[in-house]
């Protein structure tokens, strides 16, 4: 009796872990199959190389750029924000703060990761981009400085957080080293302990910037609705993410031509962050490897 | 050079009175051994010499440490510049993760120093003063870390030589090395002595008994003896000591 109960409890709960890998697996089938179908009618290379984006006009072109560029353009502003603030945070709390500073403070910063990105979209059309427009009057009201720089704040304790792992995963004998040889604090910091974390602080960062990359609402909210292609952080773009929510919501017919350029562009999507993810997986695994 | 001494020393970790009253003088140009089993002080008191005691929470020391009649606990001594003429080598070998070069020269860098053929004048020298110049004159470019554990502990002290020190501080240096990674580096040692003052904390009785002059024997964070080496180990005026080397204890 007792061992059939124990059977029955492990296939319940191998179950739930098939049901997740078939989850995935369902997505990504349904995600290669419709945009198969998508390619039947447009050309890849038309669709990667193509400056163009207007399925939703009666000139149609398929070229990808324009929403890839803003995809970049937001993360990139992103990233500009997060780096120095995350890097200078984690620097911070590592090897300057006391230990019980740094216990409260770093739960404190996890909060921001815990703000619904909703409230960061609105927080950047209605506050940052107003604010901006002071200063750069060249400024529209939709852009992809603004949502950039919110998703930046947005991103800096993924960066603070695993970057402050990194460095706290240096061994303290490297550190004594550096101080034994009269160094001072700063420049064990920048000659030793950030070297020595530096794969654990690239993973911080790609990780972070796949976040960029997938997120929707702050862009969909703030950056605007034009498929653009430029580099110009001044003026409305439209992102990836920001179009399939477009194509989702609008009414376009299913089945449509229209309507499946939102699984290729998903799948630009996917492969992107896909990519990046099983990077910082490698380097993850290969940091761990070198001080063992 | 003159000699180190330390006066009326007292050390706590938060209640532990980790050194009770202990004054010693250390003489210029010989190696001085401190010795005592696990938690006797003796790696406190070695790292009083250059002040690294000062990374640890709740440490708190009175007494005076005088190198070059300097009280180097002085609020006014730069910590920075101490620990460049009181070098130290540790327990693991703690080569940076750069290459054999990069590490040697770290010393010279962070004081500013980036000119080439004089780094490359240093880098040389100092591994020819550590005796690694010959096992690594054409692979200074590798990563530090491919090189073995005594080829390491060799690295880190020609790094320590690099920036010219008065006193060189070892912490077991040998504890992590084969014999005979541990035989060269005594060999060493008893080069670098003619240069160099030396403290060693060992818990290695023959290793102090080969490559010392002087011997102090801490027990319980109290110095109980110090002495020549020759006499400590052939007749300790303490049953303690005696104890101790013999290996009755410890």
């Amino acid at each position: 009796m007792r061992r059939t109960k124990e059977k029955v409890i492990e296939k319940l709960l191998a179950a739930s872990g098939l049901m997740t890998i078939l989850t995935t697996a369902g997505i990504l089938v349904i995600l290669i199959y419709e945009s198969s179908r998508f390619f039947i009618d447009v050309s890849i290379w038309e669709f990667l190389t193509g400056t163009e984006w207007t399925p939703l006009f009666s000139k149609k072109e398929f070229g990808i750029w324009p929403l890839l560029s803003a995809t970049f353009l937001t993360s990139l502003i992103a990233l500009l924000v997060a780096l120095p603030v995350g890097l200078s945070i984690a620097i911070y709390l590592n090897e300057y703060a006391n230990r019980n500073f740094r216990k409260t403070v770093k739960p404190m910063l996890e909060v921001l990761a815990s703000v619904p990105t909703v409230v960061y979209g609105f927080f950047a059309l209605t506050i940052v981009t107003p604010f901006l427009q002071q200063f750069i009057p060249g400024l529209a009201g939709f852009n992809s400085l603004s949502p950039g720089i919110v998703m930046g704040i947005m991103i800096i304790p993924m960066i603070s957080s695993l970057s402050e792992d990194a460095l706290f995963a240096v061994p303290r004998t490297l550190r004594d080293a550096s101080y034994g040889m009269g160094a001072t604090r700063f420049q064990t910091v920048f000659r030793v302990l950030i070297p020595s974390a530096s794969s654990g602080i690239i993973v911080s960062v790609i990780l972070a910037v796949s976040r960029a990359i997938g997120e929707t609402m702050i862009v969909a909210i703030a950056a605007g609705q034009q498929p653009n292609f430029t580099f110009n952080p001044l003026v409305p773009v439209e992102t990836i993410t920001t179009y399939i929510v477009q194509v989702s919501l609008g009414d376009v017919p299913r089945d449509s031509l229209e309507y499946r350029t939102i699984f290729a562009a998903g799948m630009v999507l996917f492969l992107l962050t896909f990519v990046m993810n099983n990077i910082s997986l490698w380097l993850k695994r290969k940091y761990h490897r070198q001080y063992e | 050079m003159n000699q180190l001494i330390a006066k009326n020393i007292n050390v706590w970790y938060g209640d532990n009175h980790a050194l009770q009253d202990v004054s010693m003088i250390i003489d210029p140009f010989q190696v001085t051994a401190l010795i005592g089993p696990s938690g006797c002080g003796k790696s406190t008191f070695l790292r009083l010499f250059n002040r690294m005691n000062d990374y640890i929470e709740n440490f708190r020391m009175e007494g005076e440490i005088l190198i070059n009649d300097i009280n180097i606990y002085d609020p006014v001594v730069n910590t920075e510049e101490l620990r460049k003429k009181v070098g130290m080598v540790f327990q693991k070998p703690n080569p940076f993760p750069s290459s054999i070069y990069e590490n040697v020269a770290f010393g010279m860098r962070i004081q500013g120093m980036n000119k080439k053929s004089e780094l490359d004048e240093v880098v040389e020298t100092s591994l020819k003063k550590a005796v690694l110049w010959d096992e690594v004159k054409d692979s200074l470019k590798k990563p530090a870390f491919s090189l073995s554990g005594g080829q390491q502990q060799r690295l880190c002290i020609a790094r320590t030589l690099a920036v010219e020190p008065e006193v060189i501080l070892m912490d077991e240096p040998a504890s992590a090395l084969d014999p005979i990674s541990t035989s060269k580096l005594e060999n060493l040692i008893f080069e670098l002595k003619k240069s160099y003052t030396i403290v060693i904390v060992t818990h290695n009785m023959q290793q102090a008994g080969r490559i010392s002059d002087k011997t102090a024997f801490f027990y319980m964070g109290k110095l109980i003896e110090y002495d020549t080496t020759k006499r400590m180990f052939l007749k300790p005026a303490h049953l303690q000591t005696q104890n101790y080397i013999t290996g009755r204890f410890g």
